[in-house]
């Protein structure tokens, strides 16, 4: 590898980049776009669904449960109704997603131990089904049984209320954040390199770099080097933004942070080059980046969680670079933990990133045949 | 290490390459003298690009061997890639890079010296009039600014050989003579250049030239030779309705080809010598075939040029290829 050679293809990169404002757009607006819409606008956990309450029964027991269940903040009162069938009304016109429902009966039910009250959900959205889930486990008091919607289930269950470490007021901002870096890296840093080696065949200047002493590995570090560099800004980026907006800890040391984003870069950045050798048009390369994709959201852990995919599904999400990134990060920035207790997907990453480089120089070929 | 006047750069033979059932270049054989300006001339997909892309060592050929400046190819094609320059067919520099900035690419990829490197953009500057042009962006010029930076690129390591395909296809007149004038200044100075090219024009430039045809190579020698060997006549009919005189002189036996030329026709027909009409016989005739028409025509004999040589020779191939089917 010549270093002067090297030079001449970063700084090329770098030059087209600096007079590429879609890119460097892209660079900006993607990470700026992304965490504000993931942090503000997309909430796994629930908060304000609108609730339809009837309380038939109106004892002072009643009340507090009401009460109870109201300030969960999960639900907010829209609507008061006489019966539950005007509840079930309710709810099929889509006004309210959770009706709560107390019979008259309720001081009896309580003393016998049958449910005391009902909660009704608008099963066709699953998210909002897990919230009623969680608002059937309010606790009564100390001796009160269970008032799950199946009545047949155990009354111990219900008095264990959900109680998260790490995000106790359970805001997705703390998870997503970190996250996030991942998967604008992913987004965005394959793409980069997807296009980078089609585009100069599309424009004809592979023929030219093909017919000079350049050899693929100053070809393909050299594309990948000021790749890096943005990538890095990118973090920066997402990793400020998360702490001023979200105020989202990083529990770890910043160093690590960055040790962990730059091997997701790297890695994704070879996976991209090894596209780039196999697509015959930029278009052909943004759908096989689309192939990389989804996969990674959907299964990495970033939007579901790992334990509870069946098997098959996590081997090949051991596959994706994502996962591996999202353990770390969430390790360092969350747990507090140091990369080398995590060396496993330190590893996983190091590997990827040494076979993709590997195979992208491997394929490229100085030959037009 | 320039070759001396007299010795070969390239030579070739039994070259052939086909892309699936395309046979795209056909058998040839090649000798290109160094320190020459060697012209490819043919239409378009005749096998022009694909020949020098063997040569340089981007494709590999399906049969024959290579020699460029002693080296074999396409398995010594990385040795041979310090040597020589090569000017693509279509822009192959970087749009949204300026002038100066593709230049210090070039130059740091080709490994020019790096003491030497400013000095020798500055004189490419220089010699190929970018003065004022330094910081404008490739993209923006003019075809004719264009090719002039892709030849100022192609030669900034002052290779010995150097390959240009199709240089002038999207270049003003003026531009190309001007072009043409680089490069004979450069084989002066002791370079090989073979040029591909579909403009007789340019050809007619050449020291030397192959004529390709359907991957064939279907003559070669300098301008002069090929017009000398011309296997057939040439002359000009003056007549007052060209376009109704050409289609009655195509039927005349022994005619190969007529084109319009302004307000004459140039017919070439095949070769004089037995069994054939004589020149004036043949004058002769075609007048009276066109006054038999209503047509007042006057014919007489012309020199031939490497156009006629043209149609004569890729006729010929096609009518071998009629006979052999």
């Amino acid at each position: 590898m010549n270093g002067r050679r090297l030079w001449a293809i970063v700084l090329k990169e770098l030059r087209q980049l600096g007079r590429d404002r879609i890119t460097l757009a892209m660079v900006l607006g993607i990470p700026i776009m992304q965490l504000v819409l993931f942090g503000y606008a997309i909430n796994l956990n629930l908060r304000g669904l609108d609730a339809g309450i009837v309380d038939q029964a109106n004892t002072a027991g009643s009340r507090a449960l009401v009460m109870d269940m109201l300030a969960t903040d999960v639900v907010s009162p829209v609507r008061t109704a006489n019966t539950p069938e005007q509840l079930m009304a309710m709810i099929r016109r889509g006004d309210i997603s959770i009706g709560i429902a107390v019979p008259p009966d309720f001081e009896r039910r309580r003393i016998d131990g049958r449910p005391v009250a009902e909660v009704l959900v608008d099963g066709s959205d699953t998210t909002v089904q897990s919230a009623a889930a969680q608002l059937a486990q309010t606790p009564l008091d100390s001796s009160a049984p269970d008032l799950r919607a199946p009545p047949t289930s155990t009354p111990a269950t219900s008095r264990i209320s959900v109680v998260s470490f790490y995000n106790p007021q359970r805001v997705s901002a703390i998870n997503i954040v970190p996250g996030l870096i991942g998967v604008i890296m992913t987004m965005t840093m394959v793409l980069f390199t997807a296009i980078a080696i089609v585009r100069e065949r599309e424009r004809g200047n592979m023929e030219l770099l093909i017919a000079t002493p350049l050899t693929s590995t100053e070809l393909m570090v050299g594309k990948v080097l000021p790749y890096v560099v943005i990538g890095l800004v990118q973090t920066t980026v997402i990793l400020g933004l998360g702490i001023t907006l979200f105020a989202v800890p990083i529990r770890g040391s910043v160093f690590d942070v960055y040790l962990a984003a730059g091997l997701l870069i790297l890695a994704n950045l070879s996976l991209g080059l090894l596209i780039s050798t196999r697509a015959q048009s930029q278009f052909q390369a943004m759908q096989m980046t689309f192939f990389v994709f989804l996969p990674s959201i959907l299964l990495s852990g970033f939007m579901f969680p790992f334990a509870g995919m069946p098997k098959a599904a996590q081997w090949l999400a051991e596959i994706l670079p994502l996962t591996h990134f999202l353990r770390l990060i969430r390790g360092v920035m969350l747990r507090g933990a140091g990369l080398w207790e995590m060396w496993h997907d330190v590893l996983a990453l190091v590997v990827f990133v040494v076979v993709m480089m590997g195979a992208a120089i491997l394929r490229f070929r100085k030959r037009l045949d | 290490m320039k070759l001396a006047e007299g010795e070969v750069a390239i030579r070739a033979s039994g070259l052939t390459r086909r892309f699936g059932k395309l046979v795209a270049v056909d058998h040839v054989d090649l000798q290109v003298p160094a320190r020459h300006v060697y012209g490819f001339l043919g239409p378009n997909g005749s096998g022009k690009s694909t020949t020098i892309r063997m040569l340089c060592g981007l494709l590999t050929p399906s049969e024959g061997e290579i020699e460029v400046l002693g080296l074999k190819i396409p398995a010594e094609a990385e040795a041979l890639r310090r040597h020589i320059g090569y000017m693509t067919q279509k822009f192959s520099l970087f749009e949204d890079l300026s002038v100066r900035e593709n230049l210090e690419f070039l130059a740091a990829i080709q490994g020019v010296p790096r003491q030497r490197t400013r000095s020798r953009i500055d004189e490419l500057i220089e010699q190929y009039r970018f003065g004022d042009l330094q910081k404008q962006l490739a993209g923006t010029m003019s075809g004719g600014q264009k090719q002039r930076l892709a030849l100022a690129c192609a030669v900034i390591h002052e290779p010995e050989l150097l390959f240009l395909d199709e240089p002038t296809s999207a270049v003003d007149p003026e531009s190309r003579r001007d072009f043409w004038e680089k490069l004979f200044e450069l084989a002066d100075a002791g370079t090989t250049l073979l040029v591909s090219t579909h403009l007789m024009d340019e050809a007619e430039r050449c020291h030397r030239l192959a004529i390709l045809d359907h991957g064939v190579l279907v003559a070669d020698g300098t301008p002069q030779e090929l017009t000398a060997r011309l296997e057939g006549r040439t002359f000009i009919v003056e007549a007052v309705d060209p376009r109704r005189a050409q289609r009655l002189i195509v039927d005349v036996p022994g005619v190969l080809s007529v084109a319009q030329i302004g307000n004459s026709l140039r017919v070439l027909t095949s070769a004089g010598g037995e069994g054939m009409p004589a020149t004036t016989d043949m004058c002769r005739h075609i007048d009276d075939t066109l006054a038999s028409a209503g047509q007042q025509a006057h014919t007489h004999p012309t020199p031939a040029n490497l156009e006629d040589v043209f149609v004569a020779v890729t006729r010929h191939v096609a009518k071998q290829a009629e006979r052999a089917a």
